[in-house]
């Protein structure tokens, strides 16, 4: 196909790119939600996915309780783990310089991976996959986890969208972020559904984390390291766009896995160029049209 | 006017502050049932910073706003929404990221007896045809149309309006005065934050006169004409 590029290299970085742009835009969606609503840059997010690949190993070493189970309950654990952190660490700051809510929330990555770390150390723990073998489509070999991460990704991004840009409740939501005390001039309980929504992007980031548990090492750090990236994603997608956090997310993993075919060396660079040529020529954001919450 | 009856809602000293400003030094007027009420006075004077205490979106509120029996004073905005008072600001807030169709169907319906649907098309037919747009492209008299509409349809027979003249060609200002007037026939308590005297007479019932966050006189519709200099000077025209 390309000189001196096999089509298995070729294809097997694409999907590597979709699996990770799949954590990326998942998470991405998830703080652009939480960003949208509440004008918290939710520095957590990548310790609460790390809660959640935990949570699942913890369901499983603990109680017995397998993948499937987890699926389910870490994201509702995680997500209840999320309205605490909003009841009593944001919402007392929440009149606030939006810094302070930064600030907090990086405190408590601080704080959660610490603990997770005194606990378990820091090498990581094993969580084998729920979906072994694959299949081979002959010109790479296609693993069932893999694919299953990438459609359920899928799904689960869409959906959101789907919820918040054409139902009642996400006009609610798109409501509450342009004029919170007209929203609630109508009779609608606006703090709890800022609570619940924060609750949401959480338990997003902790399903995230249950996805990511058998394919990378369930580690303390796993979050963080994602971080980075998923800033990256959220800037060059656009603050607050949900539909531009998801495509930028899926996006900028294959271009990553594509860098690390044509330009190895520049593949840990690329997602920060892009950044930067974002910011200079669409600082806004490169979806930032009208669309939802912003 | 209903008079000897009890009042549906009794102010007493309401005080508002935004921040360190104080905008209210004690506000004392009280409301009856199916009376059109209008809080006149200067820019500034504090009638819209009533409706928002009444509402509770301001900072801090002292006082007492009884309301069919019950205190608002410690009541958070949405309750005192379901306790049955609707809100329509002056700005309109029409949500631009929502459709008209969206923005009007928007308020949920907090007690049975509001307009259905299909009702507020019929009496609103200038957003019959709007349904679909953004609800920043509407005209400023749509939007007022519009806001006032949407409020109608959670149930709420109290309502608070506050300057729905402002801004617009007289033409339209006649058709939000019928639809007022309308209101009021259908039994609606309103009290009305106005600027346009003209319009504030031929639809309300008694004229509440606001300086400086303070109640100064009270006139009923009648006795506006007779004392017209006197509320003149009041408004500084």
């Amino acid at each position: 196909m390309f000189d001196g590029v096999s089509t298995q290299l070729l294809f097997g970085q694409v999907l590597i790119g979709l699996i990770n742009g799949s954590f990326y835009a998942m998470l991405s969606m998830g703080l652009a939600i939480i960003f949208g609503l509440m004008s918290v840059v939710n520095f957590a997010h990548g310790a609460q996915y790390m809660l959640g690949a935990f949570v699942a190993w913890a369901l499983l070493n603990y109680l017995g309780i397998p993948y499937w189970g987890a699926l389910f309950i870490a994201p509702v654990v995680v997500g209840a783990f999320g309205l605490f952190m909003e009841r009593t660490i944001l919402r007392p700051i929440q009149n606030l310089d939006h810094l302070y809510s930064l600030l907090a929330t990086f405190a408590a990555v601080l704080i959660i991976e610490g603990l997770v770390r005194q606990q378990y150390g820091s090498t990581g723990l094993p969580y084998n996959s729920p979906l072994p073998g694959g299949v081979n489509l002959g010109f790479m070999f296609m693993p069932w986890y893999r694919l299953w991460v990438v459609l359920f990704s899928i799904v689960i991004c869409f959906g959101t969208y789907i919820l918040i840009e054409h139902t009642k409740l996400g006009a609610y939501l798109r409501a509450a972020n342009e004029k919170p005390e007209i929203v609630e001039s109508f009779g609608i309980n606006v703090p709890r559904m800022i609570s619940l929504t924060y609750a949401f992007g959480v338990g997003l980031a902790g399903l995230g984390g249950v996805l990511a548990a058998p394919i990378y090492q369930v580690s303390p750090s796993m979050g963080s390291n994602l971080m980075i990236v998923i800033f990256a994603v959220v800037v060059i997608g656009g603050m607050g766009s949900i539909l531009g956090a998801i495509l930028t997310g899926y996006l900028i993993g294959v271009v990553e896995g594509l860098t690390k075919v044509f330009y190895p060396e520049g593949a840990n660079l690329v997602i920060f160029v892009i950044m930067i040529f974002a910011l200079i020529l669409r600082p806004n954001g490169l979806f930032s049209g009208k669309e939802g919450l912003k | 006017m209903p008079s000897d009856r009890k009042p549906i809602m009794q102010v007493e000293n309401l005080e508002a502050w935004y921040g360190e400003s104080k905008a209210l030094h004690g506000m004392t007027f009280d409301v009856h049932e199916g009376e059109l009420v209008t809080l006149i006075g200067r820019n500034g004077a504090g009638k819209t910073s009533t409706l928002r205490s009444i509402m509770g979106i301001v900072g801090t509120r002292t006082g007492s706003i009884r309301f069919r029996d019950q205190e608002l004073i410690r009541k958070r905005t949405y309750q005192i929404a379901r306790a049955g008072i609707a809100y329509c600001p002056e700005e309109r807030a029409i949500f631009a990221g929502l459709t008209v169709a969206e923005n009007m169907t928007l308020p949920p319906i907090l007690s049975p007896g509001g307009l259905t649907d299909a009702q507020l098309l019929e009496a609103f037919p200038n957003l019959k045809a709007r349904r679909k747009s953004g609800g920043s492209k509407l005209s400023g008299g749509e939007q007022q149309m519009l806001a006032i509409a949407r409020i109608l349809r959670t149930g709420s027979r109290f309502i608070l309006l506050d300057e729905p003249s402002e801004g617009l060609a007289p033409v339209i200002v006649k058709e939000i005065g019928a639809q007022i007037q309308k209101l009021k026939e259908q039994g609606y308590t309103i009290v009305l934050v106005e600027q346009n005297l003209q319009f504030a007479r031929l639809v309300a019932d008694r004229h509440v006169v606001v300086e400086n966050g303070e109640v100064v006189d009270t006139l009923s519709n009648e006795d506006l004409s007779s004392n017209l200099d006197r509320v003149k000077t009041y408004l500084g025209v």
